[in-house]
């Protein structure tokens, strides 16, 4: 039966990572997409290099508040609590 | 799980006037704040208006919290709200695309990086293949100033959608919530952003490389 399925292009797996990732994809998508990364060096590496990404972003420090605006809040908090 | 328990006290310790608990909740939640009133404003001193408008709001309203909803959703919403009110304000329109991409297509990688769709052979196969990333380079300082300049390029609602996601490790239903997406375009603009961040990164290392 899996000979009559159409095979996914590279082109088209990389539109699918994030699916693939989110577990998005239904039963039969996910064993054409992991078929194809299977016999596929270059979407292998690609698969790889999304999840390296994600793993990046979720170490990459985050954005701090400048001590001004964190002043400017804390004083509205006061203004708050006292009326 | 024990974030209902902790949302408890920290809303108890709120409404006690607990100075500390405040600057917490807003330690941890005004740099997403301004993301995401980055979607609908046009300035980044506009966005901080919003968040500001916003913590007022919220300690306005945090006698009539209820928690239907988590905290986190409730202060969104109202972000939202208000950063919707002041766009009209400033006459801003919303592209018609920004919070529903699939009108818009976009490729995740570049089409020349593969052969013809009509080849005879192999077609949409690599014509380029991407290469593996060298280990050390990954973890180096300038690797993470590339990857802060990639997010920063996106449009605004792409980099809400993938700040909350994979820099603050939202789940998808949250960030769904917090912006008022539908599943699929919740996925779509986060695949969108993350394949322009792994495309900036792979331009980075080679160039690194080489």
């Amino acid at each position: 039966m899996n000979e009559h399925v159409e095979q996914l292009s590279c082109q088209e797996l990389v539109e699918l990572v994030t699916n693939y990732l989110e577990g998005a994809l239904s039963e039969e998508e996910r064993l054409r997409f992991e078929d194809h990364i299977g016999r596929c060096q270059g979407c292998k590496v690609y698969l790889e290099q999304m999840r390296q990404t994600v793993s990046l972003l979720g170490h990459l420090p985050e954005a701090a508040l400048s001590p001004n605006a964190e002043a400017e809040l804390l004083e509205a908090f006061r203004g708050w609590r006292s009326a | 799980m024990a974030q209902a328990a902790s949302e408890e006290k920290l809303l108890a310790a709120l409404r006690a006037g607990d100075e500390d608990a405040f600057r917490e909740l807003v330690r941890e939640y005004q740099p997403s704040l301004v993301r995401v009133a980055r979607i609908y404003v046009s300035t980044q001193a506009a966005a901080e208006e919003v968040a500001a408008e916003t913590w007022l709001a919220v300690l306005n309203g945090l006698d009539r919290f209820e928690g239907r909803s988590s905290l986190r959703t409730w202060i969104f919403r109202i972000l939202t709200n208000i950063a919707k009110t002041r766009a009209v304000r400033d006459g801003r329109t919303l592209p018609f695309s920004a919070l529903d991409p699939g009108r818009v297509p976009e490729a995740a990688v570049a089409p020349d990086r593969f052969l013809d769709p009509e080849h005879p052979r192999w077609p949409g196969h690599w014509a380029v293949k991407p290469g593996p990333w060298p280990e050390d380079a990954l973890l180096a300082a300038e690797t993470r100033e590339r990857i802060a300049e990639a997010i920063e390029a996106l449009p605004a609602t792409q980099r809400a959608v993938i700040s909350l996601r994979d820099i603050e490790g939202w789940s998808s239903e949250e960030v769904r919530n917090a912006l008022d997406l539908s599943e699929t375009n919740q996925r779509v603009l986060l695949h969108r952003a993350r394949s322009k961040v792994r495309a900036a990164l792979e331009d980075y290392l080679n160039e690194a490389g080489t």
